[in-house]
């Protein structure tokens, strides 16, 4: 038996380790290795003690403006988000979908092309964009989560589609159902607790997302987040940090539950 | 004839229609909530047509001074990716529960895992602005404690799907926790934890693209500039130029993740 590997195997293993090893030295003449600030241990030192002696004032004093208020925004732009893409998700996953085993499948092809390049537009840019048509604030959030979020769910949605299980189509197509009436009674019942666990997930990410959006001015969390930041008030950047974190536990808690019980 | 009958929750659909009632009423107070205005969006989303249009036609020739930061947000990616894997790896051991039996250390690790992965990256970025100061060092730490959250948790979820067998069979020749690592585990998920560094390169790309709008080093700064002096041509120029390195980054990614199953 012969366990010497050929030549080409061998070298192959050489070839890849030179690439590697280039692109590493690449990297690292990008990135100047010395351009960190002088007080950085004294302000992480002051957001640590932010977050151990949070402004606990701040959480909730029924002004509107405080945590709780903004949090609760914060939610409902991902909700609303959410449930605009995964309603705009629906016709463009069964555009995306490729249902039959064809050699070429433009359609499928193009739809897919088309949600590459949604989930390619970063959201904040999108936010921004929206800002300047609506003007700032929660709306703008909602319009970018509603439209960014497509690129993910069609995706998701069509593989979906791809991968149901075909044989109640068929039945209802032989029983001389419409097309409307094959939709209603066998894609939709096959596929819906599948799109819903999806959107579920992606109403996580949306969540967090939606407590970034406020940094660019999108309404949310983020905006009182980064006025703390900016005015070096780390007590409130730790409270808002806290709260940030147990609404994003919570929310996927709560998201996981629901999907477990789906399927 | 005996008819099976339906219950009262299933004849009246009660479980549909709550659902339903109660998604109509989160609606409801959401919009109220986020000042959803149907007459300003009607009356404005032409100004979103507009800020397209002048998109349409990109000015190019700023396309020369958007390489080396273009080039900048993939090495922030390579280098915070694999800083971020490299701290993942100890970590991901000592959660797996199959390798690890001390509940409590488990326990804890996974607890300070998934606080990281709570907060989202753009935050982390304006936190660490903060603390580091502007540049791409910053954007490096982002993105390696973000991919240390995430790569983590896939990580110990592949070392428990492992065949315990080596595992035993090392350690019943008296072999060290290190040893038993390193000849039992690692070559048995090598593969896919290459497929999982690859896919959060991917993701990293993505997300350092827009991390320079917090000052936190690559394109991002760019992206800021051009449009706060509504330059959109110029905006165009990058998001087609990020599109391209994302297209570019993903299908790499993708053709050596398949060579590698």
């Amino acid at each position: 038996m012969n366990l010497k590997k050929s030549k080409f195997e061998r070298v192959k293993w050489i070839i890849a380790a030179v690439v590697i090893i280039a692109l590493y030295v690449w990297s690292f003449s990008g990135i100047p290795l010395t351009k960190i600030q002088g007080s950085a241990g004294q302000v992480s030192v002051s957001i640590f003690n932010g977050i151990i002696h949070p402004d606990w004032a701040y959480v909730y004093n029924g002004s509107g403006e405080d945590m709780v208020s903004e949090l609760v925004i914060t939610l409902a732009i991902a909700f609303l988000g959410t449930i605009i893409s995964a309603v705009l998700s629906v016709p463009f996953a069964f555009f995306a979908a490729q249902t039959k085993n064809s050699m070429f499948h433009p359609r499928s092809t193009i739809g897919k092309f088309l949600l590459t390049a949604i989930r390619a537009f970063p959201e904040v840019v999108l936010a921004i964009m929206f800002i300047k048509a609506v003007g700032p604030g929660s709306f703008a959030g909602v319009l970018a989560i509603g439209v960014h979020s497509v690129g993910m769910l069609g995706k998701l949605f069509s593989e979906a589609i791809e991968e149901m299980d075909r044989s109640a189509e068929v039945a209802i197509e032989a029983d001389g159902g419409t097309k409307w009436q094959i939709f209603r009674i066998a894609t939709m019942p096959q596929i819906l607790p599948e799109l819903v666990s999806y959107t579920l997930y992606r109403f996580e990410i949306s969540v967090r997302s939606a407590s970034i959006l406020g940094l660019v001015g999108a309404g949310g969390i983020g905006t009182p987040m980064m006025f703390a930041l900016q005015t070096r008030d780390w007590s409130k950047t730790g409270i808002i940090l806290l709260g940030i974190v147990a609404m994003v536990l919570a929310i996927d808690s709560l998201s996981t539950y629901l999907r477990r019980k789906l399927i | 004839m005996n008819v099976p009958k339906q219950d009262f929750v299933h004849r009246f659909h009660i479980i549909g229609i709550s659902i339903a009632v109660i998604m109509l009423v989160l609606i409801y107070f959401s919009s109220l909530v986020t000042g959803v205005d149907f007459d300003t969006f009607m009356t404005n989303i032409d100004q979103f047509g507009v800020i397209l249009g002048q998109m349409k036609d990109p000015d190019w020739s700023y396309l020369a001074k958007m390489k080396d930061p273009l080039l900048q947000t993939v090495q922030m990616a390579i280098l915070g990716t694999t800083f971020g894997t490299a701290l993942a790896i100890p970590f991901s051991i000592f959660a797996a529960r199959n390798i690890v039996k001390n509940r409590i250390g488990r326990g804890i690790i996974r607890i300070i895992l998934s606080l990281i992965r709570t907060l989202p990256n753009l935050l982390l970025a304006a936190l660490f602005v903060a603390i580091f100061g502007i540049g791409p060092m910053t954007g490096v730490i982002t993105l390696a404690l973000f991919s240390f959250g995430m790569v983590s948790k896939l990580f110990y979820e592949v070392i428990e799907t492992i065949d315990m067998g080596p595992v035993r069979a090392i350690r019943a020749t008296g072999a060290s926790m290190a040893q038993t690592v390193r000849i039992a585990v690692m070559p048995q998920v090598a593969g896919q934890f290459m497929s999982d560094f690859l896919y959060t390169l991917e993701i990293n790309v993505r997300s350092s693209t827009v991390l320079g709008y917090l000052g936190a080093g690559g394109i991002g700064l760019y992206l800021q500039q051009t449009l706060d002096q509504y330059d959109y041509p110029r905006t165009a120029v990058i998001i087609i130029s990020i599109f391209v390195v994302v297209l570019v980054i993903d299908t790499i990614s993708n053709y050596l993740r398949k060579r590698l199953q």
